[in-house]
């Protein structure tokens, strides 16, 4: 167990590589109540949503979830979040570790009127499950048709009979559901899931795990590929930010840093040998220093290689390019490659 | 957690098997159970001399990295190549494939440093 973000947090139940093994080939169950939740009400959420995150808000359909970026001005990450538009609500996931800094964030750009924030971090839990099975896996316990439902849609329904937000988001690069409940009926949801039966190898997972798995899939931590100094063009993310919206916290400096095109930029890179790339260890490219890893892991699902992402000079960031890892003294070679280091099949 | 009766043990959770003025030394079964899965081990060359309590390599599992102390002092006369491509035998064999190094001992006495299963298992399951 560690303490994170304020929440007692397993690293680790089985161990690392058995639970993303099950994720994977069958399902992992994880506990994910440390996120934050906010409620967001009123007629004018979407468009002022629009004028403080990087991603379109108010084109989103009914029940629809899309991921976003809260920028500060100079265009570096306040935090990267989940929007689920709801009913008559909308649910905004925040980092666990960012949570008091975004609701912060959000009331002082509160408007007079037209929007209601309530916060339920540490009220709501969040359960998910993910892997290839967990249709099969959930679908027993849940009242609305898990196959019908599009990869990040949601549905209001009932999870063991309480009332859920069940969407079909994750943070593993498989298939899965997100299952959002009160947090008085969490350990209930969970059990139940858990000790079910016919969900044949569900294994519970950890932070471990669940951080092997997303940077397996390319997506970004926060603290890690996306900081308040690390933007979201240099992060990768430039998909999400779209420029066809007036205005927004950070546009000017997001254009411009795109314009000139000569950011450092994160970059997926593999290990040759067997020692592991670490946060913070230095990159070299023709022998001189390049930049700094940011994550890095085995990664079991990439040939059981090393695999690392890493904030790198815009020359040293080419697909095939060959790099040095300082480990301890030592020069360790690796290669630029695309992300994510791994897809599902299908 | 196995503490084998026959070894000695460091608070660093290294044990010891003497073998006259040589020693084979690993880390413990408390050792592997909390570093987790183990993916890397970095061991000092062949013909290296280390200094008993002193940092010799290091051992990682996925999510962290351990720094590796001796637990004698003397000179490395083997080290375990087969963790190279089988890191894991740490996990599997603490005791046994997943030994780390061979000394040759320059300070025997400091065996009198060390603790006994017992002592050891003490401290370890504290």
């Amino acid at each position: 167990m560690v303490e994170y973000a304020g929440f007692e947090m397993p690293v680790q139940y089985a161990g690392i590589l058995k639970e993303h093994d099950a994720v994977r080939k069958r399902a992992g169950l994880f506990d994910l109540s440390h996120m934050g939740q906010f409620v967001l009400t009123g007629d004018l959420v979407a468009p002022w949503s629009d004028e403080l995150a990087i991603n379109a808000v108010a084109t989103m359909k009914p029940m629809q979830a899309r991921y976003n970026i809260f920028c500060n001005d100079a265009g570096g990450a306040h935090d990267d979040t989940i929007f689920y538009r709801l009913d008559s609500r909308w649910l905004l996931v925040v980092n666990a570790a960012n949570a008091e800094k975004m609701w912060a964030h959000l009331n002082a750009h509160l408007p007079a009127s037209g929007v209601v924030l309530e916060n339920r971090h540490g009220r709501n839990a969040l359960i998910a499950i993910q892997g290839p099975r967990s249709v099969e896996y959930l679908q027993p316990h849940v009242d609305v048709d898990l196959a019908a439902m599009r990869y990040y849609f949601s549905a209001e329904g009932r999870v063991q009979g309480v009332p859920a937000v069940i969407a079909r988001t994750g943070y593993t690069g498989e298939d899965g559901f997100e299952l959002f409940v009160d947090g008085s009926h969490a350990s209930r949801v969970w059990n139940a899931l858990l000790n079910d039966p016919a969900a044949e190898g569900l294994e519970p997972c950890g932070l471990g795990a669940r951080d092997v798995l997303r940077l397996e899939a390319g997506m970004p931590l926060y603290g890690h590929e996306l900081t308040e100094t690390i933007t979201p063009v240099q992060a990768g993310q430039t998909w999400a930010l779209k420029l066809n919206k007036p205005n927004f916290i950070g546009k000017a400096a997001l254009e411009a840093q795109l314009a000139r095109d000569e950011y450092s930029r994160v970059v997926g890179i593999v290990m040759d040998g067997r020692a592991p790339a670490r946060e913070g260890y230095r990159v070299t490219f023709e022998g001189r220093d390049a930049g700094e890893v940011r994550s890095g892991s085995l990664a079991p699902s990439v040939e059981n290689k090393n695999v690392a992402t890493a904030l790198v000079a815009k020359a040293a960031a080419t697909p095939g390019t060959r790099l040095g890892v300082e480990i301890r003294g030592t020069v360790h070679e690796a290669t630029v490659v695309p992300l994510p280091f791994y897809k599902r099949s299908q | 957690m196995a503490v084998p009766e026959d070894l000695l043990y460091s608070k660093e959770h290294e044990w010891v098997r003497l073998d006259g003025h040589s020693a084979t030394i690993g880390v413990t079964d408390y050792a592997q159970h909390a570093l987790g899965d183990i993916v890397y081990v970095e061991l000092p060359r062949v013909g290296t001399k280390i200094e008993q309590f002193g940092n010799v390599g290091v051992i990682e599992s996925v999510k962290a990295v351990s720094d590796l102390f001796t637990p004698m002092s003397g000179e490395v006369v083997a080290i375990n190549d087969g963790l190279e491509n089988d890191p894991a035998a740490v996990n599997r064999e603490p005791y046994g494939a997943g030994w780390l190094l061979k000394l040759r001992l320059s300070k025997p006495d400091e065996r009198n440093n060390l603790l006994g299963p017992s002592e050891y298992d003490k401290i370890a399951s504290e």
